[in-house]
């Protein structure tokens, strides 16, 4: 083979079309693979009209090959269906089974695109691997560690999933994307004549059509033959009063305000989901309001940890959309459980989710909410 | 960068003389057979002619052969059409779980349409007893359909002692053959199957159109309507290109089968050998005995098969990790796994089905590509 290859991870959507596009008309081989990682064709009855913006469909690898033809790289649909379903999917359905709203996004990152996929690369021969993800890695000579910083377009920034990355995945990844906003991607993909320059955003949760995360849960465990032991439970106020009942915790979250089922004067927001004894506690704005969590598996980044008894100063985010608000992180028992203490308290922090550090663009590293 | 192709059980390349006779076909021969006038009745000679070749690389008689758009099509009408021609109440058919989906996906068909389906083990040589099909066989079997060579094993099937067993209990016996015509002599008398399935593209013919020999006297319900062509068994315009191609590649296979068999048993086996030799943790799935001479099918202990055809791919060798038409799919190989293979070696294997255009030299750089790949997929996944 000649120079190394670089393999590219290519979704079929325009940001990782872009990827592959930039790098070859940067002289750069380049070999595109896309995940195959869940069938369409199981769960028919989450089918959507159109079937647009779903992961893996066959749209997207069609598209997908038609940009490596068009730029004249060598192509393959790898399939991860099996480890996807292991490692992100059971993982998702049990952690909402147990009250809490995970995002299979970030796992998704941890054990698949960064993990299988550079496996793959491995196999090809490509040393590094590139995506389509707003973000930035950087090499700090002084403290001897990869850096991951916020892209430079802060509204496509995808730092926050990428928490989990270690060491020796920056080490090898390429985000050619990070110091771009989207619409100069999609004039490099216009200027490109890519077939995809203006294909629509994919949405948030590949494999959950629409976003009703119950109904595909309620499939997935239908097909698994899985009964969930108790469907059903109170709804209740902080203070106790049982307000209604509803079908399982696992159609909660916290935060959630739609879908209670309750008719009251003053909005209603879900406050805590309990799976133990199937009870949905209820309040209202102010109930939601918390100062303080720990973050669990914290993984380190940018920086090796807070010290026992140490504290860092950092801003936190609890979830994709949410503003990083500053906060002090307190080393607990081990360096990947932290103590998060906000100055001001936060809505709805949320078990589950990821808990990211940042320090202004650096991301010093992020666990789970627990 | 040169591609060299080992993926001959896929499909083949067309053979220039094949394609000689498609294309003048193509372009000269544009009447509609069913047509009464001077050009329907070229279009006519040249579908009979295919025939009568196809007929006789076969040892069969013209009237039986019925031209479809390919081996699936010729399954798909055998087994449901068979099937579907039975009037009575109950009804069974026997098949082995190594079959094409080809087969196995009309049998589901007709388990859904209340037929029981028996569908036998084989044993870890890729190889079905002919005892088993006597066991299985019951007063309501109106077919059983086994395979001549599997597609990812090449292994082939004792098809002359289960059609003597199936024909005195007084069933049809149907023969999925795509995988071996051309690559081992094939003779309806001898064979004594009722209904034997073909494709062209398998055979340097292009792709769409097939055969499926039917023996007189064996009832078959169409499974689709519109005419009358086919002696009423398969309607719809004749591909006269297509079929013209098959013909002369039928013709051809028959005129170069020894040649062909010798040469490529003995490529084969240099690949197998050299590899069985100088890469350890390596194996051949299925019996070595009794293939057809093309196919080897091999593990590599700790490979990741989908891994390794793209790193093969990259250094131009063109192979694959079972049928085409399945990779991609989440569960390993169906054949690997009914003849036993754990899910770790079935993911770790991988077919090289050789062909005309194979040279020595060609299977020298592809036994080199092998040791350096598995080498360096074994190196990398020591910290993986």
């Amino acid at each position: 083979m000649p120079e190394q290859p670089i393999a590219v991870a290519m979704s079929g959507g325009v940001d990782s079309s872009a990827v592959a596009a930039m790098l070859v008309r940067q002289g750069r081989t380049v070999v595109g693979m896309t995940m195959q990682l869940w069938n369409q064709r199981r769960l028919p009855e989450l089918a959507v009209e159109g079937g647009a913006g779903r992961c893996c469909s066959l749209d997207d690898v069609y598209d997908a090959r038609r940009v490596a033809e068009q730029i004249g790289i060598p192509y393959y649909v790898v399939n991860f269906e099996r480890q996807f379903e292991e490692q992100v999917i059971k993982p998702f359905v049990d952690e909402y089974l147990a009250g809490r709203t995970p995002i299979p996004c970030t796992l998704c990152n941890n054990y698949i695109k960064f993990d299988r996929f550079l496996e793959m690369a491995d196999s090809v021969g490509a040393h590094y691997m590139a995506t389509g993800h707003y973000a930035r890695v950087r090499f700090d000579a002084a403290a001897g560690r990869y850096q991951l910083l916020r892209a430079v377009d802060e509204s496509k920034d995808q730092t926050y999933f990428l928490f989990g990355l270690t060491q020796a995945q920056l080490a090898r990844t390429l985000f050619p994307l990070g110091g771009l906003n989207k619409p100069e991607v999609r004039d490099i993909a216009r200027s490109m004549d890519l077939a995809v320059a203006s294909k629509g955003d994919s949405q948030e949760i590949c494999f959950v059509p629409n976003g009703d995360y119950a109904a595909f849960m309620d499939a997935y465990l239908a097909e698994k033959g899985v009964t969930v032991e108790r469907t059903s439970g109170e709804i209740v106020t902080t203070e106790g009063r049982t307000l209604g009942r509803h079908e399982g915790v696992h159609h909660f979250t916290v935060g959630q305000r739609k879908g209670l089922g309750i008719a009251t004067g003053e909005p209603l927001y879900v406050i805590a989901t309990d799976p133990s004894s199937q009870r949905v506690t209820v309040g209202g704005n102010d109930d939601l309001l918390c100062s303080r969590f720990v973050a669990k598996e914290v993984n380190w980044i940018s920086t090796a940890g807070v010290a026992t008894g140490a504290t860092l100063r950092a801003q936190v985010k609890i979830r994709n959309k949410h503003a990083a608000a500053p906060a002090t992180l307190c080393a607990t028992t081990g360096a990947d459980r932290v103590e998060v203490r906000f100055d001001d308290a936060q809505r709805a922090i949320t078990p589950g989710q990821g808990a990211v550090f940042y320090d202004a663009d650096i991301v010093l590293g992020g666990g789970w909410i627990e | 960068m040169q591609h060299f192709y080992f993926d001959h059980n896929a499909t083949t390349p067309v053979d220039p003389e094949v394609l000689e006779t498609a294309v003048s076909c193509l372009g000269q021969v544009y009447g509609n057979a069913s047509s009464i006038h001077h050009f329907g009745q070229a279009a006519k000679q040249r579908l009979e002619a295919a025939r009568r070749q196809v007929a006789a690389l076969i040892n069969a008689s013209a009237a039986q052969i019925v031209f479809t758009s390919g081996g699936t099509e010729a399954d798909n009408l055998a087994i449901l059409g068979v099937t579907r021609a039975s009037a009575a109440a109950h009804k069974h058919v026997i098949t082995c779980a190594i079959e094409h989906p080809a087969v196995i996906s009309p049998a589901k068909q007709l388990a859904g349409e209340g037929v029981e389906i028996t569908c036998l083990r084989v044993a870890s040589s890729g190889v079905v007893s002919p005892d088993d099909i006597r066991r299985a066989l019951r007063p309501d079997t109106v077919l059983v359909s086994i395979m001549h060579a599997n597609n990812e094993l090449g292994t082939l099937q004792p098809i002359a002692e289960i059609a003597q067993i199936v024909h005195q209990a007084g069933v049809a016996l149907h023969v999925d053959g795509v995988q071996a015509l051309g690559k081992v002599p094939v003779d309806m008398e001898a064979l004594g199957v009722d209904l034997y399935s073909m494709s062209g593209h398998k055979l340097y013919a292009p792709k769409g159109v097939g055969a499926l020999y039917v023996r007189k006297g064996t009832r078959l319900a169409p499974i689709s309507y519109g005419g009358h062509h086919e002696r009423d068994r398969r309607p719809g315009t004749e591909n006269v290109p297509g079929i013209a191609a098959f013909g002369a590649a039928a013709e051809l296979a028959g005129r170069r089968m020894t040649e062909d068999s010798e040469r490529l048993a003995t490529l084969r086996d240099r690949l197998e050998n050299a590899v069985l030799d100088h890469v350890p943790g390596t194996g051949v799935n299925g019996s070595r005995w009794n293939r057809v001479p093309n196919t080897s099918n091999l593990y590599f202990d700790g490979i990741d098969g989908e891994a390794m055809v793209i790193a093969l791919d990259l250094r131009g060798f063109a192979v694959s990790t079972g049928a085409a038409c399945s990779s991609g799919a989440l569960s390993p190989s169906h054949v690997l796994k009914a003849i036993g293979l754990t899910d770790e070696r079935a993911r770790a294997s991988m077919r090289f089905s050789l062909g005309r255009a194979n040279t020595t030299a060609q299977v020298d750089a592809l036994i080199e590509a092998i040791g350096a790949s598995v080498a360096h997929l074994r190196r990398i996944s020591v910290h993986a």
